[in-house]
This record gives structure tokens, sequence and C-alpha cells, in this order.
């Protein structure tokens, strides 16, 4: 019984082995930690620094402190207020579009219907693919002249990816069929958690299924939803690849894009280390405003 | 027993020195991935055979080629030996010391003799110096079909109409003309394919073409004079023109470099295609063309004032000073300046830079476009090659887009719009502009 005891003691195994506790703990927590201050809080923190400078990585020259100057230029360039907006826009266009066509998704597929399982797998491939590859493929669809897209719907050559007006609204449907999966999968998790008894007791009150829906299967996935939602809002505030890829419409020029151009093509290091700041308050504001409506739909 | 563990360690010794010196004897060269990477890749593959030295070209796809190359020159790589560079970079390379200077090298190979005049002013030199070796000359073209500009039907129907033989034009006005009338889109046929793509030089290139030969400018790059000049009403008219032209595209046209060009002439889908002619090869090669055998070629025509300019593309090499076989680098680029090396790098269809070669009667014939290219490199301007030349291209790029593919404002408020910009940020950086 003693042996039995001795074997089953872990902490005297790892002390036998000479590895107590702490050791273990150490050995786990110390790599994620040094790894998160070497390539998360020091770069954070290295680029906020630069984000108060004229520096600029192309050149040799010497980097000066300039204060908020980077900050107040970003903030009166009309060019950068035309980028948040039209990245505000898309952002409620597709969120929006992700969230139902996602959850009317999952309405559907939440109830037996033959090869449930097969159905559910086809509709998850789209966020399974690359956005450079997705970028590339609706870019073929959109084509004025030989996309599928204008053939099936008899548009003539309607130019999606060159109006003005219409690039934006194509990149959003480019996204929503990407990502409304993602919401369905999330919406399908808080589906199947709802009790049954709840609708078999608003059947025995011959309740509606409007009123069932709105009263009992709606706030109970409600949490889930907005956990969805926050998911997606903060991706897509963060669009970069899938709308370079498709267009270079200036009207549908998203700040992920801008940003690109001044880091990387521009390299204004100091003025893009600023921008990219106003694009993290914003996006942990935004995000803060939806947790504290979390809190509260999950308080209810 | 002990002469064998000596012998081992002798023999081990020597395998490791000849490891080392088998490293020094490597050279690698980054380049964008497109056709003349590939036979330059031939190119130094004779250069191993003669010397013993490995060189390997790497390429970047385009569109990253130039984030790829400054990410690696800012973090002082040595990734990389030598560079095949375009002319716009020599500014912020050179500046940032990134490029190691070759002013010595030139004189002592007399390059400014031995290359065309032109590669030499804007492939290799900048503030008075040289940072580079002409490697591929290139300039914007023009494709067309002979069998419709040859087509009986069509050039009576064309004369009745113009009042002149259809052929290959003779001014940028014809240009357009001959666009209009082959647009025919009920038969899914369109005049031209030209640049329009807002992301790196594509749009601001095609611009270029019918600025230039319009007697317009970018500004003077010497006093950095860009009021009255950007914006003037020879810029003006040639940016009307480059905006009537695009309505001559096929629809959507609003996002095509030199890839959509080529597809829009293999697909029949045009009459004329604007583009480098680095890219001319596909369009003569019957797998990747079906009208191969119809195509001719001619340099952008003069404007309606008679100047005669096209846009310059092309590249100079130059060795990254945080290379590790800069010696090596060295030679390599004396072995690539000789003639017979510069004879081979024709043949393998780059596009040599040395003035004799190109001069030829044997270059010019060698290929149906090698004529039209030959003309167009004796008149080519380039674009402004500053440290900051990246935001003004932006700049410019993100001012032409609206006008030439939406028809929004007109050629003067977007020129007005972008010359306001440029002394902007020309001012901003240090320069005297106005």
């Amino acid at each position: 019984m003693t042996s039995i005891v001795t074997t089953l003691d872990p902490q005297s195994r790892a002390a036998r082995r000479g590895w107590s506790d702490l050791t273990i703990r150490n050995a786990f927590v110390i790599p994620t930690v040094a790894f998160l201050i070497i390539f998360n809080i020091f770069p954070l923190l290295y680029s906020l620094g630069f984000s108060f400078t004229d520096f600029r990585a192309s050149t040799n020259k010497p980097i000066n402190f300039v204060g908020l100057k980077n900050y107040v230029d970003i903030l009166a360039d009309p060019v950068i207020w035309r980028t948040f907006s039209t990245t505000l826009w898309y952002v409620i266009v597709s969120v929006a579009g992700q969230f139902f066509v996602g959850f009317g998704l999952a309405l559907l597929l939440n109830r037996p219907i033959p090869f449930r399982g097969f159905v559910t797998t086809l509709l998850l491939l789209p966020m399974m693919l690359s956005p450079v590859v997705v970028g590339l493929f609706w870019k073929l669809i959109y084509d004025p002249s030989w996309g599928p897209l204008n053939y099936a719907l008899g548009l003539g050559t309607v130019q999606w990816l060159t109006d003005s007006h219409l690039a934006l609204y194509a990149v959003a449907i480019t996204d929503i069929w990407m990502w409304a999966p993602f919401v369905m999968l999330l919406s399908l998790a808080g589906l199947s958690a709802v009790p049954k008894h709840l609708y078999e007791a608003a059947a025995i009150d011959r309740a509606g299924k409007l009123y069932t829906f709105f009263r009992i299967t709606l706030p109970l996935v409600a949490p889930i939803l907005l956990i969805a939602v926050i998911f997606r809002t903060m991706e897509a505030f963060k669009t970069f690849d899938v709308a370079y890829i498709m267009t270079g419409q200036p009207a549908a020029e998203l700040i992920s894009s801008r940003l690109y151009k001044l880091a990387f093509q521009q390299w204004q290091t100091g003025p893009s280390s600023a921008l990219a700041y106003i694009i993290l308050i914003m996006v942990l504001c935004i995000t803060n405003i939806y947790i504290k409506y979390l809190n509260r739909v999950k308080e209810r | 027993m002990h002469k064998t563990i000596a012998g081992l360690l002798a023999g081990t010794s020597l395998l490791a020195l000849g490891s080392i010196s088998a490293q020094a004897q490597e050279l690698t060269i980054l380049w964008a991935e497109w056709d003349p990477a590939n036979y330059l890749q031939e190119l130094v593959n004779d250069y191993q055979a003669e010397t013993g030295v490995t060189v390997t070209v790497e390429t970047v796809p385009w569109p990253d080629f130039q984030t790829k190359l400054f990410t690696e020159l800012n973090a002082h790589g040595s990734a990389y030996d030598l560079v095949v560079g375009d002319s716009q970079f020599l500014g912020a390379a050179s500046t940032g010391g990134h490029y190691v200077e070759l002013t010595d090298f030139v004189a002592e190979h007399n390059l400014t003799e031995v290359m065309a005049p032109a590669t030499m002013q804007y492939y290799s030199q900048y503030g008075g110096k040289y940072w580079a070796v002409p490697l591929e000359g290139d300039a914007v073209g023009w494709a067309y079909r002979k069998d419709l500009f040859e087509d009986p039907t069509e050039m009576a129907n064309f004369k009745a109409k113009y009042g002149y033989d259809l052929g290959v034009p003779q001014t940028f006005k014809q240009l357009i003309d001959i666009a209009e009338f082959f647009n025919r889109p009920d038969d899914n046929m369109y005049g031209a394919a030209i640049y329009t793509m807002n992301a790196g030089d594509a749009i601001v290139m095609g611009v270029e073409n019918s600025v230039f030969a319009y007697g317009g400018s970018f500004g003077d790059y010497d006093t950095y004079k860009v009021s009255g000049q950007l914006n003037s009403p020879e810029s003006v008219e040639a940016l009307e023109d480059y905006r009537k032209l695009f309505t001559f595209n096929p629809p959507g046209w609003g996002n095509a470099f030199f890839t959509e060009t080529n597809t829009a002439m293999a697909q029949g889908q045009v009459a004329m295609a604007m583009n480098f002619f680095a890219f001319f090869p596909s369009l003569v090669n019957e797998a990747t063309n079906p009208y191969a055998g119809d195509m001719g070629f001619f340099a952008n025509p003069p404007g309606p004032r008679g100047d005669d300019f096209a846009a310059l593309g092309g590249q100079g090499i130059s060795v990254i000073s945080y290379g590790e076989n800069i010696d090596e680098s060295m030679k390599f680029l004396e072995w690539f300046v000789k003639e017979d090396t510069q004879k081979r790098w024709a043949e393998l269809g780059g596009y040599a830079c040395n003035a004799a070669l190109l001069s030829s009667e044997e270059f010019r014939n060698a290929t149906p476009y090698n004529e039209a290219f030959y003309q167009t490199m004796f008149k080519v301007r380039d674009f402004w090659a500053l440290p900051e030349y990246a935001e003004l291209l932006t700049e410019a790029a993100d001012t032409f887009y609206p006008y030439v593919v939406d028809g929004q404002g007109t050629a003067q408020e977007t020129l007005d719009k972008l010359t306001a910009t440029w002394v902007d940020t020309l001012t901003s950086a240090g320069y005297p502009a106005e």
C-alpha cells in the first residue's frame, strides 16, 4: 500500500527526478513570459517611442524627438479621416452581414436535416482558406468581362472592384462570404447549449415561433453572439490582405492599407507608429464598449 | 594510431577550411520575380563555370520587392550581396548608406561611354555619384495587332473616318484615334490596354508616358520646382488624353499593370497594349499568345508639339554595403560589364545597356520588339529618385487614380492638387520646393 501511495504521489516523483513544482512551473511560465516580453511588449513600447520621433527606417539620419507632432499631423490629415470613415462603414457592413448570414445559417443547421455534418463542414471551408487566395479568387469572380457573377446575375459589365461606389461593398461581400461561417460556428455552439426543456415548456404554453425565438433562443445565445461580433469587429477593423489584393480604388482604402503604405512603402516609421497607436486605441475603445454590453447581457 | 588521429585531425581542419573558403565563393543577388531574373540566373551560371563562384538569383514578387529590399537594408542584413534595384531606389539607398559607391568603378571601366547615356543617368547616378551598373534596360512601349492594322477593310474605314492611313501611330493623338476606332464593346473588342493600377508605380508610369510626350514634366529634379511644371497646360492636356485613352479600355480596367495588359492582348481583347519591353517576349510566344504571329511593337509616339519621350523602367545592379563578399561582388561586376558578357546577356533575353550592342543591327533585328526598344532607350525620362520618392509616388497614384479611372474632377484640378501635395512633401523633407 505504501508503495502504491508513493507511486501516485507526483510531488515525490518530481522530487526524485530533481524537479520541484516551482521548477516545473517556471519551466512553463518563464519561456512564455520571456517570449511575450521580447516579441510583444518590447516592440509595443519601442514603437510607442518611435511614434514621438521623426524616425525613418530607410535612412541613417539622426532621430529627433518631435513630441505629439505625428499624432497631431495624422489627426489633421483628411486622407486619414477618409480612410477611417471608410473603415468604419466597412466594419458595420461586413460584421452586420456576417452576423445575419452566420446566425441564419446556424438556425437552419440547428434542426435535423440530411447530411448535417457534411453541410456544416462544407460551409466552414471559406474561413479555412488563405485571405490572399480568397482575394484573388473573388477578383476573378467579380471580373466585369468574364467573371461569373455578372454573367449569373445578368448584370452586364458592372465594375465591382473599380467603381468608387461599389468597390468597398465588393470587398465586404467577400469578407462576409469568408467569415460568416465563423459566426455560424459560434452560434451553433450557443444554440445547441439552449436547454431543450425551455422549448418544451414554451410548446406546452402554446408560445408562437417568433415569441420562442425572441424570448428564449436569442437571449440565451446573445452572449456567445456578442463574442463572435467582438472578434469579427476587431478583425474587420484590421482587414488588410483581402482588400489590398482585390482593389486599388482609393474610395475603398481601409486604414490598414494606409498604415502599410505609410510604414512599408514610404518608410515614415515615426508617423506610422503614431497611426498604429491611434488604431489600437480605437479598437480597444470599441472592444471595451462591446465587453461592457456583453457583461450587462450576461447579468440579465 | 597516433599518426591516424593526427591525420584525421588534419583532414578535418582542411575540410573546415575548405568549407569556409567555399562559403566565401558564393554570391546572392536579389531581384524581382520575372523572366529577366531567370535569364540572369542562366547568365551567372556561366560565371560559376568560369570562376567557381556560385551565384544565386533570389526573387521576390514585384509588389513586395521594394518592401522586402528595404526591410533587409534597414536591418543592415547580409543575406544579399547585390541587388538589381529600381532607379527610384537610388536616392534612399545611397543616402541611407545601403549601397557601395561605384564612382571609381564606373570611371575605371569607362562606363559612361560604354553604356547608353540614359541608363547611366537614371539607373546609376544619384547626387553626382554612381551607385549601380545598368543591368536591365527597360522602358514603356506599345504592342499592337498587325492583322487588324493591316486589314484592308479596317484601313479603308479608318481612312474614311479620320482622313489619314491606319498604321503605327506617329503621334499620341493618332494613338488615341486608333484606340477609339477599334473600341467596339458590342464585339468585346477594345481600343487599348493601359496601366491603371493604384499600386507601386503602375498608373504613374502610364501617365508619365503621356505627360513626357506632351512636353509636360513631373517637376525640375535639380531645383525642386514643381509648380507650373507638373500642372502646366502641357501636363494637363496629357492627363486629359490619358483619361480619354482609358475610356477605350476593357470594362473594369481600373486595376491593370503588366500582367493584365499582356493578358488582354493574348485574349484578343484589345488592339494595342502598353507594357514594359521586358514583358513583350511572352507576346511573341505562341504558347502564351495565340496572336503571337500578328504582334507588332512601337515606341511611345511623340506628343502634339513633337516632344518625343517615354517613361523609363529597368534597373541597375548595386553592391549592398552590408554584404560579406563585397570584393567578390566587385569582381562579378567587372565580369558583367565585359562586352562578351553583355552580348551573352542580350542573347539570353536580357536588355543589355551596352550602347554599342544596342545600336548594332544584329541586336535591333534580333526580335520584333528590339527596334522599338532601341528607339525608346534614347528618349527616356524617369520619376523622382529622392529618398522620399515613395511618398511622391503613392501621392501621385492616389491623386491620378480618381481622375483617370473614375473621371472625378478635372485634369487641372488633379494636377493642382498633386502640385500642392508634392510641394508640401518636398518642403517638409527639407528641399527648397515651390
